[in-house]
Order: C-alpha cells, then sequence, then structure tokens
C-alpha cells in the first residue's frame, strides 16, 4: 500500500469492506495543486545538510543520488525548507503567470 | 560551497506517505513524520477526534502506513490499553501500541483515560502533539491554550487569563517511568527520546509541541523557527523524566526573552507591553521551578 | 456439571467458557460480582485473558473496542449509570461491526438513585445497532452468553446479555454449567479477518463522506436481520448439544389463547406461573416471552399472536410522552398484518415487584374490555 498512488473507485455496495477501513495511501491525493509559491534549490549553494528533507511537513522532498529534490506532486509551498535551509539555497517562486 | 557528504541524522525510511491533509507547515505533520521514522514499522497507533484524525484522510485512504484505529475524543489511552491487552494475549509482545491525540484530547476530554492508563502502567506510548487549542473545530481554546493567547472562545477582549496546563507535571504525579517533552524543531531529539522509550515497559508519554500556522496566526515557513524559539526562551523547555529523575535534553543557558517568541504569533499581537512583562515572569518562575528538578536530577 | 449459583456468577463462568481474552471493566452494583469472580479466575490462571482495570465505563468499552479492533475476544459488564455513560461507544462498537458482548444488568435509572431493576437502561440502547437478548433464568444467562459470541462473531455486530437486577443477578438458581470441551466444539476461536496487523496496515473508521456512508448502514441493518436466522440455528445447534434449545421468542400455551401476554425477563417467568393459575380459572391465556429485541422477530411476534384475540404487552420500562417499548415494538409489527387489540401496561418500574397477583389483575381487567380505553395503563401505582 505504500506510495501506491492509485485512486479507488467502488462500483458497487458489494465492493465495501464491511466496515470503514482504509485500502489504499493518501499518495492518491496530489497537494502540489495546493501551492501558489513553490521551491526552487540551488545546487551552487546547497551542502547536502539535508535539513529541508528534514524538516518537510510533507515529506515531498525526496533523495536523489544524495541530494535533495523537491517533489513537486506534493510540495504545499510551505517554505519551510527555505527558511530552514543554512546556506539560503532555496528561493520561493511564485507559480503561474 | 564544498558539497559535504550527506548525512541524515534522521532514519530515511518514511513509514508516513505524502498527500496527506495537514495545512501548509503543519507542526503535527512533522511531528508524526519523525516519531514513525522512530517507532518503525512495527507499531499501532490510535487516534482520537484530532486534526490528524482528517490529515490522515478519508475512507478509503490512510497517509500512516501502520495499523491505526480512529476512536471516539475521551478514549485514547484506554483504547490503547486495550489494544496492548489484546496483543499481549495473542502472543505479540513486540509490536508497539502508541496512542497520538491533540492538547485538547490530552488535556481536557482525555485526561481521565490519560489518568486511568498512567496509572495502571500500561505498557503503551502516549503521544500528545500540542498546538494549544481545538485547532481541528477551528481554534477553540483549551486547557493547553496559554496565557495571553488568542483564540476564536478567548477573543482579544477576554484574552485567555488562565495558565496552561501543566500536563507533565499531572502525568509526572502518576509515577510513570518515562515522560519526555519534545518539540518539531529539534526531531534528533524527539527521535532518540523514542528510542529510548521503546526499551522501557510501562506508560510512556511524550509531549510534542507542534506550532499551527492558521491558530496561531503565524507563517507556515515560521513553523520550525517557532518551535525553536519555545524552547530557547524557555517557554517550553526540554528535558525527560526517567523514573522521576528529570534531566535537561537540550541546555538553554542565555535564554532568549520570550517577547521574540510572541512577535511572530499574530495571536499574541494583542498583548500590551505589561501583558509580556506577566508572561516573561511566569516563564521564569516556571522554568527556575524546573531548573530545581534538573539539578536534583544531577546529583 | 450442576451448581447453584447466582446470575452474575453465571455470566462469569460464561465468559470463562467462551474463552474471552481481553476483559475492561468498572464496577456497578448489581454487576460487581461478575467481575469479582472473573477477576479470581484470571488471576488464578484459570483463564488466559487481561482484565484492565478501568477508570470508568466509558473507557470500558474503549478498552474492548481497541482490543477487539486488536483480534481478541471481548468482554463486558455493567448496568445502568454505566451503560448509559457507555452510549457513545456502543454506537462506536457497532458501527465498527466489532463482535464484542457485554451483560447488562437492568437496572433503573438515576434519578432518583435507584438500584433495583428495570428496563429503560437496556432499552434507551436500542438504536444503538447492538443486538439485545433478554434472560429469564440463570441458565439461559450462561447459555445465552456463550451462542451470544458465536452469533456475533458471524455477522460482526456486538451483543447484549441483559438481565434483571437482583431477581437474576443475586438470585442462586441451578445451573448446568456446560461442559468445557462441548462449548469449544460449539463456539471456535475468534479469527479475526480484518483486524490491527502490522503485516496489512489498515486504518479503521476514518471519515466517511456522505458519498459512502449510508452504504455502511445499510450492511449494519442487513448484518443485524441476517441475525435473526442465524440465532435461531445457533440456538438449535445448542439444544441438540447442551439438551436446551434456543430462540427470538419463548411460547407458553400461546396455540389455542384467546389473550396473550408479551413479557420479558424474570417478569416472563412470573407470567407463565400464572398463566397456569388462569388457566385454571377459566382464561384461556397465553404468554408470548421476549428473548430478543433485536434483531426484532417481526415474523414470529406475527406468527404467534394472529390468532389471539387480545394482546397485552407488560412493560418494565417507559418511553416518556408515548408509552412502553416493547409496546412500541411490538405494536409497529403487527401494524397491516393484524387489527386484534393490544393492552399496554406499564409495571414494576424501579424494582417494584410483579407478583402473580399483579399479572391477575391485568388480565382480569383486560378480560372485561373489547378493546383499550387507554394507550397506557399503570399497574399498581398510588392515586
Amino acid at each position: 500500500m505504500a506510495k501506491d498512488r492509485k485512486k479507488i473507485e467502488f462500483k458497487g455496495i458489494e465492493e465495501l469492506p464491511p466496515m470503514a477501513m482504509s485500502l489504499k495511501s493518501m499518495a492518491a491525493n496530489e497537494t502540489g495543486s495546493w501551492r501558489n509559491i513553490r521551491p526552487v534549490i540551488n545546487y551552487d549553494k546547497c551542502i547536502n545538510c539535508m535539513i529541508c528533507w528534514k524538516f518537510c511537513p510533507d515529506a515531498a522532498v525526496d533523495i536523489i543520488n544524495e541530494e535533495p529534490v523537491i517533489n513537486l506532486t506534493f510540495c504545499k509551498g510551505c517554505a519551510i525548507c527555505a527558511e530552514e535551509c543554512p546556506t539560503d539555497a532555496i528561493d520561493m517562486v511564485k507559480e503561474g503567470r | 560551497m564544498t558539497k559535504k557528504k550527506m548525512t541524515l541524522t534522521l532514519p530515511v525510511e518514511e513509514n508516513m506517505s505524502p498527500g496527506h491533509l495537514a495545512c501548509q507547515g503543519c507542526g503535527a505533520g512533522i511531528a508524526m513524520r519523525v516519531t514513525l521514522k522512530a517507532l518503525g514499522k512495527n507499531a499501532v497507533l490510535t487516534f482520537p477526534a484530532c486534526c490528524w484524525t482528517i490529515i490522515d484522510g478519508p475512507f478509503p485512504y490512510s497517509s500512516v502506513e501502520v495499523p491505526l484505529l480512529h476512536t471516539a475524543f475521551e478514549t485514547t489511552a484506554a483504547a490503547a490499553a486495550g489494544i496492548k491487552a489484546a496483543m499481549n494475549v495473542l502472543g505479540n509482545k513486540d509490536t508497539i501500541v502508541a496512542g497520538w491525540a491533540g492538547d485538547g484530547g490530552t488535556f481536557d476530554i482525555g485526561l481521565q483515560a490519560l489518568s486511568g492508563a498512567a496509572e495502571r502502567n500500561d505498557d503503551v506510548f502516549y503521544f500528545c502533539y500540542d498546538n494549544e487549542a481545538y485547532m481541528n473545530t477551528g481554534i477553540q481554546r483549551s486547557g493547553a491554550t496559554p496565557y495571553g493567547a488568542w483564540t476564536t472562545t478567548t477573543p482579544v477582549n477576554h484574552f485567555k487569563k488562565e495558565s496552561k496546563k501543566s500536563i507533565d507535571d499531572i502525568v509526572s504525579a502518576h509515577k510513570v517511568p518515562y515522560h519526555a517533552t519534545a518539540s518539531v524543531a529539534y526531531p534528533e531529539d524527539l527521535l532518540k527520546k523514542i528510542l529510548k522509550a521503546k526499551e522501557i515497559r510501562g506508560f510512556k508519554f511524550i509531549h510534542i509541541l507542534a506550532p499551527c500556522p492558521p491558530g496561531w496566526k503565524s507563517k507556515p515557513e515560521h513553523t520550525v523557527k517557532l518551535a525553536r524559539l519555545a524552547v530557547q526562551t524557555g517557554i517550553f523547555p526540554l528535558y525527560e523524566v526517567e523514573a522521576g529523575v528529570y534531566k535537561q535534553t537540550i541546555k538553554t543557558p542565555k535564554r532568549k526573552p520570550v517577547i521574540e517568541y510572541l512577535k511572530l504569533q499574530g495571536r499574541f499581537r494583542h498583548l500590551t507591553s505589561d501583558d509580556v512583562k506577566t508572561i516573561q515572569e511566569m516563564v521564569d518562575e516556571r522554568y527556575a521551578e524546573l531548573e530545581e528538578r534538573f539539578n536534583k536530577g544531577k546529583q | 456439571m450442576k451448581k447453584v449459583i447466582m446470575g452474575n456468577h453465571a455470566l462469569s463462568y460464561g465468559a470463562t467458557l467462551a474463552r474471552v481474552q481481553v476483559i475492561a471493566a468498572y464496577p456497578i452494583t448489581p454487576q460487581t460480582q461478575v467481575v469479582e469472580l472473573l477477576s479470581e479466575i484470571v488471576a488464578d490462571k484459570k483463564l488466559d485473558a487481561e482484565f484492565i482495570k478501568v477508570e470508568s465505563e466509558h473507557s470500558a468499552m474503549a478498552a474492548c473496542i481497541g482490543a477487539s479492533t486488536a483480534g481478541a475476544r471481548t468482554f463486558t459488564a455493567t448496568s445502568s449509570q454505566g451503560l448509559a455513560l457507555m452510549h457513545e461507544l456502543l454506537h462506536w462498537a457497532a458501527g465498527a461491526r466489532l463482535p464484542i458482548v457485554m451483560a447488562n444488568i437492568n437496572r433503573a435509572l438515576a434519578p432518583p438513585w435507584s438500584i433495583w431493576t428495570d428496563q429503560n437502561d437496556s432499552l434507551s440502547q436500542r438504536d444503538t445497532g447492538w443486538m439485545q437478548f433478554y434472560c429469564q433464568s440463570n441458565q439461559e444467562v450462561i447459555d445465552t452468553l456463550i451462542q451470544a459470541y458465536k452469533v456475533s462473531e458471524q455477522v460482526l455486530m456486538p451483543s447484549m446479555i441483559i438481565l434483571d437486577a437482583f431477581s437474576l443477578s443475586h438470585t442462586y438458581e441451578i445451573v448446568d454449567i456446560p461442559d468445557k470441551d462441548l462449548v469449544d466444539e460449539f463456539l471456535p476461536p475468534f479469527n479475526f479477518k480484518y483486524k490491527l496487523d502490522v503485516n496489512e496496515p489498515r486504518a479503521f473508521s476514518g471519515l466517511t463522506t456522505p458519498d459512502w456512508y449510508m452504504e455502511f448502514r445499510v450492511k449494519m441493518h442487513e448484518a443485524q436481520r441476517s441475525a435473526i436466522d442465524i440465532i435461531k440455528k445457533e440456538g438449535k445447534l445448542f439444544g441438540k448439544m447442551f439438551g436446551r434449545e434456543y430462540s427470538t421468542v419463548d411460547p407458553y400455551m400461546t396455540d389455542d389463547a384467546e389473550i396473550i401476554m408479551i413479557t420479558s425477563g424474570t417478569a416472563a417467568s412470573t407470567a407463565r406461573y400464572t398463566v397456569d393459575l388462569l388457566r385454571k380459572k377459566g382464561i384461556k391465556v397465553g404468554n408470548l416471552r421476549m428473548r430478543v429485541l433485536r434483531p426484532f422477530p417481526f415474523d414470529d411476534v406475527r406468527n404467534y399472536l394472529s390468532k389471539a384475540q387480545k394482546v397485552v404487552i407488560i412493560d418494565r420500562n417507559i418511553s416518556f410522552g408515548y408509552h412502553g417499548i416493547w409496546s412500541q415494538e411490538v405494536k409497529s409489527a403487527l401494524y397491516g398484518y393484524s387489527d386484534v387489540p393490544v393492552f399496554s401496561f406499564i409495571a414494576g418500574l424501579g424494582g417494584r415487584d410483579i407478583f402473580p397477583s399483579t399479572i391477575e389483575g391485568i388480565i382480569n381487567k383486560v378480560v372485561k374490555l373489547d378493546k383499550p380505553e387507554k394507550d397506557l395503563y399503570w399497574v399498581e401505582v398510588r392515586k
């Protein structure tokens, strides 16, 4: 069930479990649409301290090749990463036009 | 800048999926993420009515990747006790059972069940993530709301004049084997406490300060900063109590003035300088009280 | 093995035979002996169970909910105020489809304080989704407790075993305690498919929108309706294995009765005794004892009452502003099926005795009337 992004559709009452219980992960819910600012990491300044990864309330910072990579599918734009980054390597950029 | 080699201070495995419904910058989100890393997969959680009831997601989805029982508001500690008893009888002594409740469900409506479980020394964890009001229902005051705070039921002209209920002292009075305070700004400290407590049998209580941007009227990006300032000003000292012995785990030799913390939150905006002075005095008094216990612990 | 035991101890022995695994209970008169004996049984290791000495009835049901969701067979017992305090969680246990079995000693609700029997406490909970079994003897208590687990675990709805305060809870009767091995044959271990399991993590009872909440309620209702047949099937099987058969109702001399009484609990025993007395006097009266309130046995009630000329319901409870609750239930079952006159009597509230003379008085009154002149007749109340 972990990180499975499939949504679930019940066709009828027979497909329901007897009681309300979870069958899939909330990873099906793409919260990236919530934000109006998004973090952009300047990798020249980034020192791989992973503080941005550590503090993200949404686990929306992935670690790829030992570097932090913002997961824009889920990032809500709270800017905690930008605020906490010790080298000011993260800028918050306005979404949209 | 020289690229340092990546070192993680928390376990890398995520036991919570993104896509949950926490607000931007939610302190409770950080608290849960760190706690689940510390507990691991062999754990069962139970939530009362609280923000996480909603954050975890509606049927048929869930964000936490451990078994979870949603239960009624008053019942966290009792439900946890029941789960643990069942697991014992069924021959499973390893799975950790943890209640995870907000401040309302711990300080107020859940206090009886908490007291019962603490007195019986039930072998469960009880985590209280404290955002200092009934946030899930729209920011009403709770027993955890600090002196001076605005909430919808303590509006500016009648801001809360009662002090924050001292839940840690209440739990301490039950002589539980382990209880501690924690803050989302110090995740390594929280992790260390949970890992230590995992080895202890009996009732374990961990009180985590979790700032709430909509409730505290603070900027989402300041959540960690506020959780840090709360510790650095001595408003929320971080310590652990093992078998009654107090030990401060994050030292704050030169405490910052409380105004540094208060000025970043709209819920304190109405305070006069006299009010701030009152708060400073209250914090100083309580910190001195705790310092005595820390010193006694060092002997 | 026959023993002379009180109703409360019949519950303790029943729970032991049913191999309950988690007990969470809080003391209240007149239930205390149930949990006291169970404490001893658990302490003596005669039952492999954990007994959580909770700090209130609300926590007792919460602990049962936790334990049941974790896959253990659970038991608790309470009465009146305690049951009322559990109310929120009675809804919870049923909605969560947990096969918890609980004993309730029918005791009058305060204020004013009373410790004596009446049925308002359990009948107030009839809409919570719990199945309800009303017992008339200590033998039935121990037998029903065992059957209830089997029924509950098949339909995944909780059950309440109900007995009168003092008249049954504290009255010593001869009880044939079922054989342990035979009970094991009748009642297999609890094997819950949907439990808290780290190998298959699930979140139970999460927020459910109007899109799906109603379908869960449909399932709960259908589960209860399906229990009627299962109660009868297991009651028959119990009869085959243990020599005592049970069903949803317990008729006595109803076949040729002109007047049929509807009673429950120990009042039904008295009613049966009075039927014999009245028959000697030439009055063709019969008694239909209601054993199961929920799921309501519509068909049985309609069948047994079809040939009666008058139906007399003796309620030991009241829904203020209306009349007795069994009256409401039976009248609604008869609507559209029979226009037999139904007389609603209320007797015995707060533990006031229901004597054979009380019931004779009721029947003598009914004999003189073609149809009820009042919605509700109070029995033996002071003017």
